[in-house]
């Protein structure tokens, strides 16, 4: 029988980024001992990499905006399919996150008279960022990380969780290993708040480091609990494509923010051919306009290039389709060219975007003050996740909650930019709240420790055998797949494919044998990692499989169009009695009246 | 395609030592890329720590042909190929394996700083204004990646292992960012004389050269932490000022 050590706490956070680390803070202010534990090191995690900014309406810069038009626009942006409470409490409380951060410490960009600055973006209707040249994720998860050591939070550094247990229906804590020795761990704890982040590693192409296999969405439904809306997988328009290795590194949406604009290899500014009914009205009909949007006219709409993400990626997939791409597969990303406007331009794109000057610089040889980028859509961000309710975030088992990116609703079918930091910190804070109450009614359950016990012994099985699988070429296996077959424009028969394919790699997976030992082994983490990625890689297909219409970020090619019916529901993955996994329609969550009002006024 | 040699450390806190790695290398391609393609098919459990692959997180720090680098941001361009590269973990932290090394002296140390203490905000919605001109100062501090490489270079740490009386580069940084910022109304000076030991620092600026973020640490953070050490505790009108009123800093 394999040996534990075990901690007890009353709330455990699986998780360190910036929703895990909001949680954390939150539950501890409500009186409860808390545990974190990350994959990495603390202040590694995804979040780091979030550039453009935090959207929230704190109208320093344009005293137009409110609550009211955030709500509008993130729902817009979602297509609807959103969970509109949850779109209503972000929109409301994000401006009071960005000014707790201020509070702690973080030291954003400042307006002439010495506010929070903020810049325009994608999908949101006035300058709504509140930003740090384009390294706001970093100033972000440094306060955090900074405020939270002095919260009397434990760390557990570098481990990774490996099952969720249980007591009867309710949560009762988890159990998992660390990476540095290998010896597992069990963590009693009346709550538990998943904040794992992203699923990007089930991609080829993707912005999303190691650690992000969907451990939240497989931990979840492991337990019992559902997921939704994962055929929505955000493709960011802007990623890297040349030199190979660097193919999937994301360029800030703030390069086209600052007034940076898409050309194909003819030359031609391509997003003013193809401008959607919905944004026509918003949207700059001509280049000069667009430039005097991007440069704070007020009275202009914006420029083509900001259209949502999920629109933008697809133009740029169509022109590569139709041979009018960049010598290496994608378009060209111009910001050198203000240079015709701006008489100091090279400054200033340096002070704007510091590291994706320095980014192209030293990865690419390109001078983005002086040559246009290369640029094509990358796997970045799933808009689907756990199921949860959009005061609590709590899951539909007892005393489990989610939050951030592993968390679903706020973002429909397709997440505004911006929008992903506000949500860390709104529904992390809640998140963290609700589960200190719940662990302050609810004693410490009584984990199932079989359960910890089988998790164990299947994670020291691939030592044992030997000469089988290896993990690495499996996860490469799945990612050129799943690029292959369940990308950005997707058919039925393909994904049918993509199910047969899944299996396959399932059953390649059961035999993994892994060498050396069980401390700091790479080899072995990637093994454990794989099932998780194999659920959730089947839970994106199945659903992407259900949903026979084109909305945000998921297009069929079958079903180009969006269909009211598919409109009316989100796309429901839970674990059947029979282990297999089920797939099931359910009506979109109730929309209050006073919402639906400020969506017709705004619409 | 060519080929290129990596001359691999390898071990854990018992011993160790190089391994040489043959692998094809493509245009572009960063030291970090070949290590992974080393694990993916010849050594499937060396030990390297990475995250995001575009020097934004800092995890990936090494001594690459001796030069502490992110593996991610070195190009093999950089380097000659016709000899093997050499890849050795950061020397001024305990060994965990290959190239991991335990870092978590830094993550403690961090904790003795004190924190942020804001002054009361200057709006009646609890706001403050800050010039931007004010903000740049601290936010070339708040750039860092926190990848430990000033540290590992940083001789008082590396040849003298003055571990428990000297914090390293990247604190002097992180205290001179809170004592910088605009809203901050603590005083840290007491302890960076004392327990953190600025006194150590004979400015050789090997912290400033390695950084990858190109923070000036010695120029902009250190030499004005001592300036302002030596002001509050060795000239003489201040220290007259002390005594006479005491709280005299709290009111600056």
């Amino acid at each position: 029988m394999a040996e534990f050590e075990t901690y007890e706490h009353d709330v455990l956070v699986i998780g360190a980024g910036g929703a895990g680390l909001r949680a954390a803070i939150e539950a501890s202010a409500g009186g409860a001992s808390v545990g974190v534990v990350s994959k990495s090191l603390l202040g590694k995690a995804h979040t780091v990499m979030a550039e453009g900014g935090i959207a929230a309406s704190l109208a320093n810069v344009d005293e137009r905006d409110n609550w009211k038009v955030h709500f509008a626009d993130t729902m817009r942006g979602g297509q609807y399919v959103n969970n509109p409470r949850m779109a209503e409490l972000h929109a409301q409380e994000a401006p009071a996150r960005v000014r707790e951060l201020e509070a702690w410490g973080a030291l954003f960009d400042r307006t002439k008279d010495g506010k929070i600055l903020q810049r325009n973006f994608g999908g949101h209707a006035y300058p709504r960022l509140a930003h740090v040249g384009d390294r706001t994720g970093l100033e972000m998860i440094r306060t955090l990380q900074d405020h939270g050591i002095h919260r009397g939070i434990e760390f557990y550094m570098e481990c990774t969780m490996l099952r969720l247990l249980k007591d009867g229906d309710r949560i009762a804590g988890a159990i998992g290993y660390d990476r540095e020795r290998g010896r597992f761990k069990l963590f009693r704890a009346a709550a538990v708040i998943l904040a794992t982040g992203g699923i990007g590693r089930i991609y080829k192409i993707t912005s999303n480091s190691w650690e992000y296999t969907g451990d939240g969405l497989a931990l979840a439904y492991q337990a019992g609990a559902t997921i939704q809306d994962v055929e929505f997988v955000q493709f960011h328009p802007t990623g890297m494509v040349w030199p190979p290795s660097v193919r999937g590194v994301l360029v800030t949406e703030g390069v086209r923010g600052e007034g940076g604009i898409l050309v194909n290899k003819e030359g031609r500014r391509f997003m003013f051919d193809d401008i959607p009914p919905e944004y026509k009205q918003q949207t700059a009909d001509n280049p000069e306009e667009g430039w005097r949007y991007t440069q704070g006219d007020r009275n202009s709409r914006r420029p083509p290039e900001l259209l949502t993400r999920d629109h933008v990626a697809r133009r740029i997939v169509q022109q590569v389709r139709e041979g009018r791409g960049s010598p290496h597969g994608g378009v060209f990303l111009d910001i050198a060219w203000i240079k015709e406007k701006l008489p100091n331009s090279a400054e200033h794109i340096k002070r704007k975007l510091p590291n994706m000057y320095h980014q192209f610089k030293q990865l690419a040889d390109i001078d983005i003050t002086q040559e246009a980028m290369e640029v094509g859509p990358t796997t970045h961000y799933a808009m689907g996740g756990v199921r949860v309710d959009g005061d609590t975030q709590m899951s539909e088992v007892a005393g489990l909650f989610a939050a951030g990116e592993c968390a679903a609703g706020l973002h429909g079918a397709n997440r505004l930019g911006g929008n992903s930091l506000s949500d860390l910190l709104v529904f992390g804070k809640r998140a963290g709240e609700h589960a200190a109450r719940y662990a302050a009614e609810h004693p410490l359950g009584a984990a199932d420790t079989s359960e910890a016990e089988a998790a164990t012994r299947r994670a020291l099985e691939v030592f044992e055998r030997e000469n089988g699988e290896n993990a690495y070429q499996i996860q490469a296996d799945l990612q050129e797949m799943m690029q292959n077959l369940v990308g950005i424009v997707r058919r039925q028969d393909e994904m049918e494919q993509a199910l047969d394919r899944l299996g396959e790699l399932r059953s390649r997976a059961e035999r993994v044998s892994v060498t050396g030992n069980r401390e700091y082994n790479p080899g072995w983490h990637t093994a454990l990692d794989l099932p998780n990625m194999l659920v959730v890689a089947e839970a994106v297909t199945r659903a992407a499989v259900q949903r026979k219409e084109s909305r945000g970020a998921h297009f069929r090619d079958d079903f180009p169009k969006k269909d009211s019916a598919f409109g009316a529901l989100n796309i429901l993955i839970r674990k059947g009695p029979d282990g297999r996994m089920q797939v099931e329609n359910a009506p979109l969550r109730p929309m209050a009246d006073e919402l639906r009002q400020i969506i017709e006024e705004m619409k | 395609m060519s080929e290129a040699t990596f001359r691999i450390w390898r071990g854990d806190s018992k011993g160790g030592g190089y391994q040489d790695y043959q692998t094809e290398i493509s245009p572009g391609m960063v030291v970090l890329d070949a290590v992974h393609d080393i694990q993916a098919h010849q050594a499937p459990d060396l030990a390297v720590r990475w995250n995001c692959k575009a020097g934004h997180c800092g995890s990936c720090s090494a001594e690459i042909n001796g030069s502490p680098r992110l593996m991610c941001m070195t190009r093999l361009n950089q380097v000659p190929l016709d000899k093997p590269i050499t890849i050795e973990p950061m020397r001024s932290f305990p060994l965990i394996r290959d190239l991991v090394t335990d870092v978590s002296w830094n993550y403690k140390v961090k904790k003795l700083i004190k924190p942020f203490k804001p002054r009361q905000p200057d709006a009646p919605d609890g706001t403050w204004r800050v010039d931007q001109s004010d903000a740049d100062r601290v936010q070339e501090f708040r750039k860092c990646i926190e990848c430990f490489l000033c540290q590992d270079v940083c001789h008082v740490l590396r040849e003298h292992h003055l571990h428990d009386q000297f914090i390293g580069p990247r604190f002097f940084v992180y205290a001179a960012a809170l004592e910088m910022h605009p809203l901050d109304t603590e005083n840290r000076l007491d302890e960076l004389r004392q327990a953190q030991g600025i006194g150590y620092c004979n400015i050789t600026k090997c912290c400033t050269k390695v950084c990858p973020e190109s923070i000036t640490i010695t120029d902009n953070a250190i030499i004005p932490l001592k300036e302002r050490v030596v002001d509050e505790f060795y000239d003489p009108l201040t220290r007259l000022f002390r005594i006479l009123r005491p709280s005299s800093r709290e009111a600056r």
